[in-house]
């Protein structure tokens, strides 16, 4: 879901920027020497991930897990995401710099809006099954919400991008599912072996 | 395997790490700015001059603009079809306008001449040298210790997930399009993390252990040479021509 260089308008661009860099100062505040190196571990399974490639059917999509970040890291999911993105456009020219920004927060926003719908559930005194579904409804909706914000970002640049921007939401829709499983999934794997991971980043 | 292009010791791997950000920067949003076909086909021209300089293999670069023009093959399906203007080619009941044809060739060019820069300029210095340079350049140090540590660990955990998918092929796993597989995945997402947690848990020790205080060290100092100068300057010039061209045509 990253969108390239040149495609959208300095407008686009521009607010997109100045949303990441808030997010990132926000993000910041918290963050002391003591949990960078945590953050870096998440910031670099955000960008693995990306690199995973799980059957759908007859194709393939790649994981993004942003909710789980966002579940996991709150508002530090912005540095996070911002450093992982950064990487991918220096190393594989995903994205560039320019459009830094409005793909961090097409991604980053979702994690920080899943963080504070959801984020309640990664609370070890919750019952299981509100837990799982609660954990599913953070990888869905992360993807969900990435999805339309990309939508908008070139909808927003020009209408003629409506189709495309449609057919982008509408082909993530598997994706959503996915995600929502792996997460949902995953945040259970680590309340089992790890429940202390869910908890420290954030106090 | 994730990995770096390598500048060999061309004169623009050599300009000072600062400069080339800079330049790489202000290219960018000028590009990405303009709009005018004679702006962006010089652009794209000074890009191809500065790829030239860099010492890049030809065949490296164009695998690195492969995800970029991917995205813009999706945008070419649409956009001849979907802007209002002048008739200009029908395919079925499909009509393509000039306008919409114009437009994609436009952010086609501009994405191309972008990334090339990128790509000579910044992406194929050392990522350590990049984090300084931009520590240099203002950035906050809780970021560029993220961004060492973030980088350090991809390379940890990529190597970490394929030693994981491996054990898991000898174990029979095959990828399908059901709920075990997911799972599978999500378990070995979870793996990695347990798996990174402790190894960063390990590392900050070690840190602490040898006086680390967040303060960062760089073993090479940036220095502005003569050569740097020159070349900010040209291309300095250079996007301000640009900009100058874009400007004229809009008033």
């Amino acid at each position: 879901m990253h969108i390239s260089e040149g495609v959208l308008s300095p407008a686009i661009l521009i607010g997109g920027a100045v949303v990441t860099m808030a997010g990132v100062a926000i993000g910041l505040k918290g963050v002391d020497n003591k949990n960078i190196p945590k953050m870096g571990i998440l910031s670099a399974a955000f960008f693995v991930a990306s690199l995973v490639h799980v059957p759908a059917g007859p194709a393939s999509v790649h994981l993004i897990l942003n909710g789980l970040l966002g579940l996991i890291l709150g508002w530090k999911a912005f540095p996070a995401i911002l450093v992982a993105l950064g990487l991918q456009a220096l190393l594989f020219q995903f994205g560039g710099i320019t459009t830094l920004g409005v793909n961090t927060m097409n991604m980053a926003l979702p994690a920080v809006i899943c963080y504070y719908l959801f984020g309640w559930s990664t609370k070890s005194s919750i019952k299981q099954s509100v837990f799982i579904t609660a954990a599913f409804a953070s990888g869905f909706c992360a993807v969900l919400v990435s999805s339309i914000l990309v939508g908008f970002s070139l909808y927003l640049t020009g209408e003629a991008f409506l189709p495309a921007a449609k057919l982008i939401v509408a082909a993530h829709l598997p994706v959503m599912i996915i995600e929502g499983i792996v997460t949902a999934t995953c945040i259970l794997f680590l309340k089992k072996v790890r429940p202390e991971l869910l908890e420290e980043i954030n106090v | 395997m994730i990995k770096e292009i390598s500048g060999s010791d061309s004169i623009i791997y050599c300009l000072d790490p600062r400069i080339k950000i800079i330049i790489a920067f202000l290219f960018s949003v000028m590009v990405a700015v303009s709009n005018r076909f004679v702006v962006l086909i010089a652009a794209l021209a000074i890009g191809i001059v500065i790829l030239f300089f860099a010492g890049i293999q030809i065949k490296e670069v164009f695998k690195r603009l492969i995800p970029v023009n991917t995205l813009l093959i999706f945008l070419w399906l649409f956009l001849p079809f979907t802007f209002v203007g002048e008739h200009l080619f029908s395919i079925g009941s499909l009509t393509g306008t000039r306008e919409g044809v114009l437009f994609a060739f436009r952010i086609t060019i501009k994405s191309n001449a972008i990334m090339l820069m990128l790509i000579s300029l910044i992406a194929s210095t050392p990522i350590f040298t990049i984090g300084h340079a931009m520590h240099q350049l203002g950035m906050p140090k809780k970021l560029v210790h993220l961004f060492f540590f973030t980088y350090r660990y991809l390379h940890v955990i990529y190597k970490e997930y394929a030693r994981l998918v491996n054990s898991m092929k000898i174990r029979g796993f095959k990828p399908k399009t059901d709920l075990h597989t997911y799972k599978s995945y999500a378990h070995l997402v979870g793996m990695l993390l347990v798996r990174g947690f402790d190894r960063s848990q390990r590392v900050h020790n070690a840190m602490i252990c040898r006086g680390f205080r967040g303060k960062l060290y760089s073993l090479s100092s940036f220095s502005i040479s003569r050569a740097d100068i020159i070349a900010f300057i040209l291309m300095a010039a250079f996007i301000l021509i640009l900009g100058i061209l874009e400007w004229i045509q809009t008033t």
